[in-house]
């Protein structure tokens, strides 16, 4: 005779699914689709030394439903404030209202704010993440304010050039795109491990330019002529 | 100074695509030459850490966020953020999106005649504890018709962003609930081959599920991981 117990202690049947072990792996990236501006976009997420709401689209929903946090810096970073923008296009030369780009990157002085950047001997700096978030607007351009990165250690003994890693996301895009950005005028572009190992007739895709009102500007191709290159991670 | 650098593990057999024409956006947004192959360097191993000064504190309750209770069916979604080697990844941020009971998107662009719900907004962020646990309440979401093909419909899911330890870590996928017979017929969740496909599938759960309240759905969600720590000697070491 079942018993109440009994009755408590049933579950439905497992299948094929998140839990199972026979299939334990690396969960399966899907695309963010085209409603995440109330979802990851916060308000200064693309300004990563001052308080402005840059990066976020609260034009895309009522004020009452924008509840990501806002801007939190703490104060001026150490070093030079710069502004990165660009537009992101799609294979048909279509720039992309509904894209995504986040950003990571050193301190002035080449120092990684995570726990794997243990190098003591080179400053933090409290007022720097080095995370930044930003909407593409309307006509597909994204925009950061934030401080030119230090140079970072590379593979064996080398020194990698000052550049920002980058990553795409986007409605239509399945995974995210990661790429980096590099500067016209960046110390060592020449010697850069990463950038050597690119062929030469495409670098310029990963290098940003500087506009006259002092911008680094630098577009992003999903495919067509330009095709920005993008990295295997 | 040459310095170790313990790299990620490379994307699994699981892990779609850029280009999956069945969903047709990927046409005309995905890049048609091959990625190039980089060692990973301290920029790809390192990643922020310190999520509540960039987002804020959790919002674990995203049936608490307005006046009223939003329609619906309440659940309760808990589970663990693992690495491929099953180590738990601690204090790590989940960010969370989805569609309300009806399918609608709080989003100027969702415009298909699905009720909108003043009381939910569908916007939430957890934080892994020290053994990689999360939990979430909210509704279930509802499926919604979407312009890929003639009749086409969206599976159920929630949408969740992860950004694990280091820039080669993150992760955006969606979540899908295990009686949803819209999934195999999906382009974005087919583009995921089986049976890693499930993978996206969230457990049932009678002991998650909270008696007069809420039903209970488990879902773990796995980053990629980094290869083992190398041996060290330890002839230096004082025995």
């Amino acid at each position: 005779m079942t018993t109440t117990t009994d009755l408590e202690a049933r579950n439905a049947a497992p299948r094929q699914d998140s839990q199972d072990p026979s299939i334990f792996g690396q969960t399966p990236w899907q695309t963010v689709g085209p409603y995440f501006h109330y979802g990851l976009p916060w308000k200064g997420g693309a300004d990563l030394v001052g308080r402005s709401d840059l990066g976020a689209r609260p034009d895309l929903m009522p004020p009452e439903h924008f509840l990501l946090s806002g801007s939190n810096v703490s104060g001026t970073p150490a070093g030079e404030v710069i502004a990165l923008a660009g537009c992101v296009y799609d294979a048909d030369g279509k720039p992309i209202e509904d894209a995504m780009i986040e950003i990571w990157q050193a301190n002035a002085n080449g120092r990684y704010a995570s726990p794997d950047d243990d190098r003591a001997d080179i400053a933090l700096d409290r007022h720097f993440v080095g995370f930044g978030r930003a909407s593409t607007d309307r006509d597909g351009v994204y925009r950061f304010r934030t401080i030119r990165p230090g140079r970072v250690p590379g593979p064996g003994n080398s020194l990698q050039a000052p550049h920002v890693a980058l990553s795409v996301f986007g409605r239509g895009l399945l995974k995210r795109l990661p790429t980096r950005l590099y500067f016209a005028d960046g110390e060592g572009n020449e010697t850069d491990p990463i950038l050597a190992l690119v062929p030469e007739a495409r670098r310029h895709t990963l290098i940003a330019q500087r506009k006259p009102d002092g911008t680094w500007w630098l577009d992003i191709n999903l495919a067509g002529e330009n095709e920005t290159v993008f990295f295997d991670l | 100074m040459s310095r170790l650098i313990l790299p990620y593990a490379a994307p699994d057999i699981g892990q779609p695509a850029s280009l999956f024409p069945d969903y047709r956006s990927t046409v005309a947004r995905s890049p048609r030459q091959a990625p190039i192959a980089i060692p990973q360097t301290l920029t790809e191993v390192t990643g922020p850490t310190d999520w509540s000064r960039l987002m804020g504190p959790a919002m674990a309750d995203l049936t608490i966020q307005h006046k009223g209770e939003p329609q619906g069916q309440r659940i309760v979604v808990t589970g663990r953020v693992l690495d491929e080697n099953g180590r738990p990844v601690p204090n790590t941020v989940v960010e969370i999106w989805q569609a309300n009971a009806a399918g609608r998107y709080i989003h100027a662009k969702d415009d298909w005649p699905a009720p909108l719900d003043p009381n939910f907004t569908g916007v939430g962020r957890v934080i892994t504890d020290e053994l990689g646990r999360y939990r979430y309440v909210t509704i279930r979401p509802g499926a919604y018709p979407w312009g890929n093909h003639k009749n086409a419909w969206r599976p159920a899911h929630i949408h969740l962003s992860l950004l694990g330890p280091a820039f080669a870590t993150r992760l955006v996928t969606q979540m899908y609930f295990p009686d949803d017979p819209l999934i195999e017929i999906d382009p974005i969740a087919n583009a995921v081959p089986m049976p890693y496909r499930q993978r996206m599938v969230s457990r049932f759960d009678i002991g998650t599920t909270v008696p007069n309240w809420a039903l209970g759905y488990v879902f773990d969600i796995v980053l990629k991981g980094r290869d083992q720590t190398p041996f060290e000697d330890d002839h230096d070491d004082d025995h």
